[in-house]
């Protein structure tokens, strides 16, 4: 199986708020609808209009793998995610306090954690996202469209000092 | 699951509060939302009740499907009767509430009663509490919420509240969730007040099972991919409501200086592109902002560039605020409307009616009718920006014998102003007109003038009657799920199938009420947008309930005729001009005066209007006075109500 280099990439400024990505991944992982199953979490400052979607990063070198007395968290390279092991999890919540990002969470009426799986490969905050705000791309490709955004703006900004220089 | 969501009845006198299970036989009848609100509303309140009094019931509600995985189930609904127009109250509103209060364990609300002193309430998975509101009574919409979230420790609650004008009593004061979700019609925000109750915050965690969860995500992604294909709403979209207002506007459907243009001219500043100007450079390319679960993402956010209240955030503003701020008050200036929009939103009124009574006024008092005297010496003309937003002002506090004369609405604002004053006022049913000008469009007049609220824009207005769509698309879209084999016109012009097209509009929204999704969502703007057909599956996916689509229809038109026999107890007669199915003069005696072609010259034909209104009564199954015949009654199952069953 070849190895997945793809990973979730969140570009919080064009989150539109509208949490579609809690919804369906509490459907798809439990079959409810509940945002507090989703792996994904729009986390928002609505007085300023702030939203910034939270998920797994599938770190290289995961702080709640290393922080896991029972080694139930190891790093899958053929799906390219941490994943968990539930017959091995002992439920300390060790990963939920060491986690970097606040991306890993405790259910309370499974009494267990729960983080991204990427869907095995097919993440459906990714699918019904329509302004791209979570994308799914290789990790080689991650600051294509920024720097392209960047270098954008440096022709635009070269461009209008020659204007000025030339009047 | 969504069937288990429950009805809380709460009594802010007593501070009793009971919780009862929805029959599955009440849901089959009435679907859930404004529907089942309009039953209790029905079913709960006495003939003639004094709608500031402890008797009267406010009902908030989710609809049936709220927070289940299909698209933009994110409506709440708001009924009473009305301290406006003393008929019924109703109003729908976007934003989150509506999913947490579902996933908090409860679909409708019926709070009757009044509080000692300010409260609100808390509901969370399946407790509700009466907390005291000292806190929060006298703050804003905002700062409203906020304060509950610091209050209680979670910055997931979600609060409908009231602002300011709410508390004062203003009789159309909205209710709001958000930064500008507003529940803004008929003035439910009043009820709120005259029961002492600032708030309704919830919170919930409970899990709403789906029944059939791969299918109703396959089928949730066919849903958006449908909706966010089409132009209208890529539109939509990306400079939000305002581009309804700049394709109106430059046609000529827009009321300018109240009522005397239909189109507001050298209007630039608030153009839709230039409102997404400010949003982009404010808040950057990506600005815009979705209710939940919902694509079409259609309200900008952004920051007031340059007035009083430059920096300060906001959200919209809606292709309502460009009307009722911009066109109405013959202002053209996109400050003056921000600052408008920003106002009403913090005070918690309505924009539309807020902006139309001002309008008004500055008709009155151009015409001499309003003396300086009357308006504390406010040079209240048209174009006064100042003296505008000075207005908004003095009637959120009661400011002034002219602030507090508006502040109580239009029908006894004329009786206090007196003079020939009634007959400026652009209303029906006690309430003021959209800003859009429908002399050039029968069906658009037709829904104006018959939507159960009071003048109306969002109950049935056949809005695709503007696309000229091809006369076998209307009949595709206009013979489901009933069957239809009447005229039906591409022309807008025309009076011919106009009734049939307000009818099945009238159903097809009323639907959507009672499901809890967004008009967006429908026929509303694009005719390929999802219908009943959809809505069976739908349901069915989610809920495991069996519908067809003849069954929503059915269930569509029950609650359209609750709401008939609800306006008719409470003094609806077809004729009023107060209180009935019937238009200002002025759409009869002045023609539009600027505008295209197909709209430059043209007025309603008087006749041909009351023939359209026979011929919609007869599809309501109405006798001529607009009254359910005893057969119609009977056919939906109606004839015992008031029943008392829930």
């Amino acid at each position: 199986m070849q190895k997945n280099n793809k990973i979730l990439k969140i570009d919080y400024e064009k989150c539109t708020g509208c949490r579609l990505c809690e919804l369906v991944c509490a459907v798809k992982h439990d079959r409810v609808s509940n945002p507090i199953r989703s792996r994904i979490r729009v986390i928002k400052w609505e007085s300023e209009g702030i939203y910034v979607p939270v998920s797994c990063q599938q770190c290289e070198d995961a702080p709640c793998v290393l922080g896991c007395p029972a080694k139930a968290l190891s790093r899958n390279d053929d799906l390219g995610r941490v994943e968990i092991d539930y017959n091995k999890c002992i439920g300390c919540r060790t990963c939920v306090s060491v986690c970097p990002f606040g991306a890993m969470h405790f259910v309370d009426a499974d009494r267990k954690v729960i983080k991204c799986d990427l869907c095995d490969g097919d993440p459906q905050c990714v699918r019904f996202c329509d302004v791209e705000a979570v994308s799914f791309v290789e990790t080689k490709d991650l600051g294509l469209e920024k720097g392209r955004e960047a270098a954008r703006r440096l022709q635009a900004a070269g461009k209008k000092a020659g204007t000025l220089l030339e009047a | 699951m969504a069937l288990n969501r429950k009805i809380a009845y709460i009594d802010l006198t007593t501070g009793d509060i009971q919780v009862k299970p929805i029959p599955i036989e009440i849901r089959k009848r009435f679907i859930g939302g404004r529907g089942l609100d309009a039953y209790l509303l029905y079913n709960h309140t006495e003939k003639g009740v004094d709608p500031l009094s402890p008797d009267n019931v406010l009902l908030i509600s989710a609809g049936l499907l709220a927070a289940t995985c299909a698209s933009a189930t994110t409506r709440t609904h708001v009924m009473a009767k009305s301290p406006l127009t003393g008929l019924l109250g109703s109003t729908n509103m976007g934003g989150f509430f509506a999913p947490e209060l579902a996933w908090a364990g409860f679909h409708h609300l019926v709070i009757r009663g009044k509080a000692e002193k300010p409260c609100y309430l808390f509901i969370h998975d399946g407790e509700i509490e009466i907390r005291d509101a000292k806190n929060i009574w006298g703050r804003s919409t905002t700062e409203t919420q906020w304060a509950i979230r610091e209050e209680l420790n979670d910055p997931e609650v979600k609060s409908l509240v009231i602002g300011p004008a709410g508390e004062t009593l203003v009789r159309f004061a909205n209710v709001m969730t958000g930064i500008k979700d507003s529940g803004g019609r008929t003035g439910m925000g009043c009820i709120m007040g005259s029961k002492n109750l600032k708030a309704v915050a919830a919170r919930g965690t409970t899990d709403i099972s789906i029944a059939y969860p791969e299918e109703a995500l396959e089928f949730n992604k066919r849903f958006i991919d449908q909706i966010a294909s089409s132009k209208v709403n890529q539109t939509q979209g990306t400079l939000g409501t305002p581009f309804i207002w700049g394709a109106t506007n430059s046609w000529g459907g827009v009321r300018a200086r109240n009522f005397q243009y239909n189109q507001c001219e050298y209007a630039d500043d608030i153009e839709p592109e230039r409102i997404d100007e400010i949003a982009t450079e404010t808040m950057g390319p990506h600005h815009m902002a979705g209710c939940f679960g919902c694509q079409v993402h259609c309200r900008a956010r952004y920051k007031l560039p340059s007035g009083p209240y430059a920096g300060k955030y906001d959200e919209g503003p809606e292709y309502t605020a460009l009307g009722a701020f911009g066109a109405m008050p013959d202002c053209r200036n996109a400050e003056t409307v921000l600052t408008c929009n920003y106002l009403v939103n913090q005070y918690g009124m309505d924009v539309l009616e807020t902006g139309a009574m001002i309008s008004w006024a500055m008709e009155l008092f151009e015409l001499g009718i309003l003396t300086s005297e009357q308006t504390d010496g406010l040079e209240l003309r048209f174009g006064n920006d100042e003296a505008l937003i000075e207005m908004i002002s003095r009637i959120c506090s009661r400011k002034g014998w002219l602030g507090d004369t508006l502040a109580d609405g239009g029908i006894p604002a004329s009786e206090k102003i007196g003079k020939n004053s009634f007959d400026y006022l652009v209303q029906v049913k006690g309430m003021n007109n959209l800003h859009s000008d429908e002399r050039g469009t029968p069906a658009l007049a037709l829904n104006v003038a018959t939507a159960s609220r009071g003048s109306d824009h969002l109950r049935s207005r056949p809005a695709i009657d503007l696309y000229h769509l091809p006369e076998q698309v209307l009949r595709k879209i206009y013979s489901n799920p009933v069957p239809y084999d009447g005229p039906l016109s591409s022309d807008h012009t025309v009076y011919e199938g106009k009734p049939w097209q307000v009818f099945w509009q009238e159903n097809c929204y009323m639907a959507v009420d009672c499901l809890g999704i967004c008009k967006y969502h429908t026929v509303f703007l694009g005719p390929t947008h999802p219908n009943f057909e959809d809505w069976a599956k739908v349901i069915h996916y989610n809920t495991g309930l069996e519908f067809t689509p003849k069954d929503i229809w059915d269930a569509a038109v029950r609650g359209n005729t609750i709401e008939r026999l609800f306006n008719l107890r409470e003094g609806l007669t077809r004729n009023d001009l107060q209180k009935g199915d019937m238009l200002n003069h002025r759409y009869f005696d002045e023609p539009c005066l600027r505008g295209a072609p197909d709209v430059v010259g043209r007025k309603i034909d008087k006749d041909k209007f009351i023939q359209m209104i026979d011929e919609l009564y007869e599809h309501k199954g109405l006798d001529k006075d607009g009254v359910p015949k005893p057969e119609t009654l009977k056919k939906q199952g109606l004839e015992g109500e008031p029943s008392h069953r829930l």
